[in-house]
């Protein structure tokens, strides 16, 4: 298959299934674009999703733009980027047509108190594989933790996080070494 | 000029809003006040419906919002509109990282911004384990320990986490399987 028909499909697997929001998109990658594809590993994932939340945007289409660009060039990112929104357009245009109360059809939001279960589980699970990748030694556990922490319990922004912690890592490893 | 205004609407949103799909949001109830495209009873019915269908909620959102303002054209117009400058400004980052890669001051920075984008991640995630899995209302009314939690759903996830880590034949099947189920789950058992 060309690698841009390869890209366009993968994503929008990855978009179609994603319940539930951008973070539950992040089990779908690893298994499709890391293990399946091999188009990046857990470690750029978490690169990714670290400038996704510092940039405009939307986080999954940040990181479709990113994986697309490096397999194939500027037009593999707007092919990867166009895949990822593809079943959007289509999934949404139809039940706006289709259905006026979706969402407050019983059977819907049902399902979805299963589905949030899910999420949790999932996401608690794809934390485990990238903090083996970005969790090296003591003071990039202590990061994770305090990052963890304070994002649970304060409203401060994400950009004020990983511009700190970008900030950190050249502070205790570039001016750290000369010491 | 409607599809043009859309355009530059969504692309100002896309622009702007920093930080995921629900951040996209205010710059929504703005675009109502401003064009009266939609009412915010509306955009309340769309966010519901963003959320209960497949695809990242921000994206979702604007084709909702497209496809109420100009049909059809109206949908594919705003979503390109908010993934314009994403697509842009990835771009020149993706370019500029690859440029520097080699510098020590970018993978030192990146030393220090992994750990902490997997504590982002974490703390969404517990924010919606909260959510999910504890009744902090009902607990507050009642006092009673054995009420805070879920019990459902605290068993779901117990099964949950035992298919999908420690139970060989299963813990290897594709994410989407264990959502699918968990629907399923959702729907048989909500009157229990």
């Amino acid at each position: 298959m060309p690698i841009l028909l390869d890209l366009f499909i993968t994503f929008a697997k990855v978009g179609v299934m994603t319940f539930g929001g951008g973070y539950a998109m992040l089990p779908i990658l690893q298994r499709e674009v890391v293990e399946n594809k091999h188009w990046a590993t857990d470690e750029e994932l978490t690169d990714y999703f670290a400038i996704g939340q510092c940039t405009p945007g939307v986080i999954a289409v940040n990181t479709a733009t990113f994986v697309g660009r490096k397999q194939a060039g500027v037009l593999g990112g707007v092919f990867t980027t166009f895949g990822v929104v593809f079943p959007s357009l289509v999934i949404i245009t139809a039940l706006a047509g289709l259905i006026s109360h979706f969402s407050d059809q019983p059977i819907v939001q049902n399902a979805f108190a299963g589905i949030r279960v899910c999420v949790c589980v999932l996401i608690f699970n794809s934390v485990l594989k990238l903090a083996k990748s970005s969790i090296v030694d003591k003071i990039t556990f202590f990061i994770f933790l305090l990052v963890t922490v304070l994002g649970f319990f304060t409203d401060l922004s994400p950009v004020l996080f990983v511009l700190l912690a970008g900030f950190a890592g050249i502070v205790l490893k570039v001016w750290g070494a000369k010491k | 000029m409607i599809y043009l205004r859309l355009f530059y609407e969504f692309f100002k949103t896309g622009l702007f809003a920093v930080g995921g799909g629900l951040a996209t949001l205010p710059f929504l109830s703005q675009i109502a006040d401003e064009t009266g495209w939609y009412t915010h009873s509306q955009l309340a019915d769309m966010i519901a419906v963003s959320e209960s269908s497949p695809g990242p909620i921000g994206v979702n959102m604007a084709t909702y919002v497209g496809f109420t303002c100009a049909g059809i054209p109206g949908a594919v117009i705003a979503t390109l509109g908010l993934i314009a400058p994403s697509i842009i400004i990835i771009l020149m980052i993706a370019a500029f990282l690859e440029r520097f890669k080699e510098s020590k001051y970018v993978s030192s920075a990146f030393y220090g911004l992994r750990p902490a984008s997997t504590g982002l991640i974490a703390a969404a995630g517990l924010s919606v384990a909260v959510e999910t899995l504890m009744r902090l209302e009902v607990f507050s009314a009642s006092k009673n320990l054995l009420s805070l939690f879920d019990w459902k759903c605290i068993v779901l996830a117990a099964i949950l986490l035992i298919l999908t880590r420690w139970c060989k034949p299963t813990k290897n099947l594709h994410p989407i399987l264990f959502i699918l189920a968990s629907a399923v789950v959702g729907i048989v058992f909500a009157g229990v």
